[in-house]
């Protein structure tokens, strides 16, 4: 009984941190421009397809790349190209709207659109076979214990969720980067007048978020290797809410949510059949934002009438 | 043409085209397929209309359309079932006589509507501290929640889904023989329009009209703002869990899977398509969309890409929508003359102003 | 004079061209999965079916009854969903004005398609849905395959032979008619007939991912065996997700593994798996062989049982076609092709002998197949219950 508890808990951190990296980038962009980019589940996905045609085309034209470097290659090749993904969509589709005052509804539904056109577009792209991740990383198994093992990806998943965060808050809170999008989120107007380029700071961030979901896509697509269109928008959907009852707009609060939903899922998975996760899961969530609006760290924001 | 008689004229031109149409199916000129078209459209004339008013008429963003239209999808299945359909999964036998189909039909659908409103005050009651982005993230989770909880209840057939509605229809059309699906849907789409835009012009309408334009202010001046998002919800709702009764009939077999956020975000469309607060917009968008859809089919998966494209543009360029928050009559002043005046305002309409940010 | 005579040779004209211009044509339609979960189901419809369309239109047409007909296939996606199924269905029937339709392919949109067709009075012939209440009450209906009550012992009796345990895991899809259906009847053969236990019984989503869960609960028991009768997509990430936790016993899946996609999308945690199916591609000879090569000819891979079954499937109603003749009156063509498919018996298909119940289920054999190191679907056995 206890390692099928420990075997779970190890499982729940590592799906958690999942949700946790995409809950990040989610809450980004909303901290700065109290935009829920909907879209950021579908730049997770086409993340995961960059890599995966980054990796054919690195091991295709120089063959004997393998194991660490290939993967530190895919990484920051993989981030880069996300990166200007998200700040392109954001130049293409948000800032148009932002520039003219449109109310933020307006852009909120863009982002659902982007959203339905990455998934769309890739499947009337790529075709609708699922695709394989291909291998990276030798795989190796550790045995712990009687009946818990741990895989050295579910490691690098969990250590990888723990150190984004922490170079996150390092960003946000000791850099001037970090001040202007912590400054923005507080008084959009009044920042310009402070010398601070706001068009800067919020490509920035989308880039920062982009490569966040980058950062998951990749390790997501080598743990579990089936590659389909859809695959972010579930998972995306999910963060979200995570990020949300967390306390979207603090990182802390985004970061704790991701952990909170995948513990949820798997423990009740463990306990019940795998289709009431999903019920559970939401009902907490509701539950939890019904009495604390905010999330647990969100702090309520006062409007000036 | 007299006040009294100008009363009647647009209600007995549609009257009089929808019974064209009935006909033209009955006699087999419009055949299955066109009257499944048709009946869509009906339905998401319903399904935007319903959304406008929440969405729309007040200002909020509630994503959680699908879930409602599955409860009354649901219930009035199960209740269709139950009544009419010999060795159905639920009871085993029909509780009533196939002759009393017609009768029961409506019965049937309002059944399924109310089931909408009371999931709704689910919704509608944690709801009240919230707005904006909170309200979208509770109505997403609800559509979750309901979807994911039907795909658990066996009896309903959880995730494999339940068959048999038609047998109510074919029992409807073994006893008097006429397009029932197509009279339904055209008798419940007119009296929502006719409903809402009732209520929306009424003082009650107003009321909700003013959360959109400043909730302090309203709430300033004597509006129960709670009691009016409470209503407006669950009047919203009831409405799409009628459209989803009717949808479940047409199709003949439902599964929580047709009722996900993509059937959320196609409402969502809709409405902002045609005009947030404009009933006519949502009408017509509701008509433009189903038919856009159709055509696109054979472009399959692109269909997926073109519609979003579409309305980034819209959004990128008219945002408002086709209408904006004007009505039919308002962009086409002469059509004014075919509508008796309304001597019960108290004021003359005034021009909409930008909604709030 | 002159007038008369012109008018003359223009009527005479338009009759010949009108008289030219009317070829015979049978339009069958195809209602499969061109996107969604699994394409490759669908692609394998439309391939066997691009294959059989252009070799007979190359011969000028089918001939029935000393007409020469040309075939029209209209392929219409599904979308593995039901709800698009069923509007897919009304549009062949209705729309296209097809004679038969084949498909759709997975039973959970065979079972609600079928009620359409059936009450459309057009024949419908599902190339591979296994469950029984897709032809079940519906004289329209038929197939193309075995059924899952004929699968599921088939199943259990191989692995009771094979791998002589008592210990069985089943982790089945709870949102999948087909999948349910055959843990259930695999579990109760395997404790009525064989005398063995159901250790661990445990379900997931269509959308799961992460099935770490189940699998530690597998670990944990003492299964022997783990059954999966799911569709390849989800097996791919099951045998996997198995291997990192440390599985090293025998797997065992039905049908629905099938596909070309599978070995590739698992990272090769198949190899050495057995499961149920239709034919085996490895091996094979005459008509099959002959099938495969074509196939692979055209458009480069093996082809899966999906295919294979298409190509029955269609060969079937093609058959029934030029038994039944056709009169021009599509109701009385599709009631009389109907009656024809019916009375099919001994078809040497290339997936066996099949002969029609009164139900529209064929009797054949089923073949079970293991996963080679190469890849490749070998043939180990084939069986009855």
């Amino acid at each position: 009984m206890f390692s099928y508890f420990v075997q779970n808990l190890i499982n729940a951190l590592q799906w958690g941190s999942f949700y946790s990296m995409i809950a990040l980038g989610y809450c980004l962009v909303y901290g700065v421009l109290r935009l829920i980019n909907f879209a950021h589940g579908d730049i997770f996905m086409t993340s995961c397809y960059i890599a995966f045609f980054v990796i054919t085309g690195v091991t295709a034209h120089f063959t004997g790349i393998t194991g660490i470097p290939l993967f530190v290659i895919t990484l920051v090749v993989t981030m880069g190209l996300t990166a200007l993904l998200g700040v392109g969509i954001e130049r293409v589709a948000y800032r148009p709207l932002r520039k003219k005052g449109a109310n933020r509804l307006y852009v909120v539904i863009t982002a659902l659109m982007i959203g339905f056109i990455l998934e769309n577009g890739n499947l009337a792209l790529l075709g609708a076979s699922s695709r394989r991740f291909p291998d990276i990383l030798p795989k190796v198994i550790w045995n712990l214990g009687p009946s818990i093992t741990i895989t050295n990806l579910k490691v690098l998943v969990i250590i990888s969720a723990f150190v984004v965060f922490a170079i996150l808050q390092f960003i946000v809170q000791k850099t001037t980067l970090g001040m202007s999008m912590r400054a923005i989120s507080y008084d959009k107007f009044a920042i310009p007048l402070m010398g601070i380029p706001v068009n800067t700071v919020i490509t920035f961030t989308f880039a920062l978020g982009s490569a966040l979901a980058a950062i998951a896509g990749i390790l997501f697509g080598m743990s579990y290797q089936v590659m389909d269109p859809y695959m972010g928008m579930i998972i995306g959907w999910k963060a979200f809410i995570a990020a949300v009852v967390g306390g979207i707009g603090d990182i802390r609060g985004a970061f704790l949510g991701g952990f909170m939903l995948g513990i949820i899922e798997i423990f009740v998975t463990a306990f019940l059949p795998s289709s009431y996760k999903d019920l559970i899961s939401f009902v907490i969530l509701l539950v939890i934002l019904t009495f604390k609006p905010t999330g647990f760290f969100g702090v309520a924001k006062s409007t000036k009438i | 043409m007299t006040d009294k008689k100008k009363k009647f004229l647009v209600p007995s031109i549609t009257v009089l085209v929808m019974l064209i149409i009935i006909l033209l199916a009955k006699v087999g000129v419009i055949n299955n397929y066109y009257q499944t078209i048709l009946m869509t459209i009906c339905i998401n004339v319903i399904m935007s209309a319903s959304l406008n008013v929440v969405n729309g008429y007040m200002g909020e963003f509630s994503c959680g359309h699908g879930g409602f239209m599955a409860v009354g999808a649901y219930v009035s299945s199960i209740l269709s079932l139950i009544l009419f359909c010999p060795g159905n999964s639920i009871t085993g036998h029909a509780l009533l006589p196939p002759s009393m189909a017609i009768v029961a039909f409506p019965f049937i659908i309002l059944i399924g509507g109310a089931a909408s409103m009371v999931v709704s005050l689910l919704v509608a009651i944690p709801s009240f501290k919230t707005r904006d982005d909170y309200l979208a993230i509770i109505t997403i989770a609800t559509n979750f929640i309901i979807t994911t909880a039907i795909n658990n209840i066996p009896i309903v057939g959880g995730s494999r889904g339940l068959m048999g509605m038609k047998t109510t229809m074919s029992f409807m059309a073994k006893t008097v023989s006429l397009p029932w699906m197509l009279i339904w849907g055209f008798v419940f789409a007119a009296l929502t329009v006719v409903v809402i835009h009732r209520v929306m012009h009424s003082t009650l309408g107003m009321g909700i009209s003013a959360i959109r334009y400043d909730e302090i202010s309203a709430e300033i001046m004597s509006v129960n703002t709670n009691s009016m998002k409470l209503l407006a919800f669950t009047f919203s709702s009831g409405l799409a869990g009628v459209a989803g009764g009717l949808f479940a009939h047409m199709l003949g077999f439902i599964n929580p899977s047709s009722f996900g956020i993509m059937k959320s975000t196609e409402s969502l469309v809709m409405v902002y398509l045609g005009g947030m607060g404009s009933l006519s917009g949502s009408v017509i968008s509701a008509f433009i969309f189903t038919i856009l859809l159709e055509l696109l089919r054979p472009a399959q998966i692109l269909k997926w890409v073109i519609i979003p494209l579409m309305l980034i543009l819209i959004m990128q360029f008219r945002p408002e929508g086709f209408m904006g928050p004007r009505e039919l009559t308002q962009v086409f002043p002469r059509l004014k003359n075919l509508f008796a005046p309304n001597r019960n305002l108290i004021r003359p309409i005034a021009k909409p102003t930008e909604v709030r940010k | 004079m002159k007038k008369i005579l012109v008018l003359g040779l223009a009527l005479a004209a338009i009759g010949l061209c009108s008289c030219a211009k009317k070829t015979q044509v049978i339009k069958i339609g195809f209602n499969i999965p061109l996107t969604g979960d699994s394409p490759k189901v669908g692609e394998g419809s439309k391939f066997s079916g691009d294959l059989v369309l252009n070799a007979i239109n190359a011969e000028g047409g089918l001939d029935v009854k000393g007409t020469k007909y040309k075939l029209e296939f209209v392929y219409v996606d599904n979308e593995l969903k039901a709800d698009s199924a069923i509007q897919a269905a009304y549009k062949l029937i209705d729309q296209d004005k097809v004679l038969a339709c084949l498909g759709p392919d997975g039973s959970r949109r065979a079972i609600p398609a079928g009620q359409v067709y059936n009450d459309e009075s057009t024949p419908m012939i599902s190339p591979w849905a296994t469950n029984p209440n897709v032809t079940l009450d519906r004289p329209y209906v038929f197939r193309a395959c075995f059924l899952d009550p004929f699968q599921a012992p088939v199943a259990a009796k191989f692995a009771k032979e094979q791998f002589a345990c008592t210990n069985v895991a089943i982790i089945y899809n709870l949102e999948d008619d087909y999948s349910k259906t055959l843990a259930e009847l695999f579990k109760e053969a395997w404790e009525k007939d064989q005398g063995g236990k159901v250790t661990v019984y445990e379900s997931f989503g269509q959308k799961d991912q992460d099935f770490s869960v189940q699998l530690t609960k597998v670990m944990d028991s003492d299964a022997e065996l783990l059954y999966l009768p799911c569709y390849y997509n989800h097996v791919a990430l099951i045998t996997s997700q198995a291997k990192d936790l440390g599985w090293s016993k025998p797997v065992m899946g039905s049908d629905a593994w099938g596909s070309a996609d599978l070995v590739n999308l698992s990272k090769g945690a198949v190899i050495g798996d057995y499961f149920t199916t239709h034919y085996a591609a490895a091996g094979a000879v005459g008509k099959t062989k002959e099938f495969i090569d074509a196939y692979k000819a055209a458009y480069g891979y093996t082809p899966d049982d999906v295919a294979a079954l298409s190509y029955d499937a269609i060969n079937l109603l093609l058959k029934a076609i030029q038994e039944a003749g056709l009169t021009g009156n599509l109701e009385k063509d599709r009631e009389a092709v109907k009656d024809a498919l019916g009375k099919i018996s001994d078809y040497e298909g290339v997936t066996g002998k099949m002969t029609f119940t009164p139900d529209g289920d064929p009797i054949k054999d089923a073949v079970v197949v293991k996963i080679s190191d190469s890849g490749e679907f070998t043939f180990v056995r084939s069986l009855q219950p």
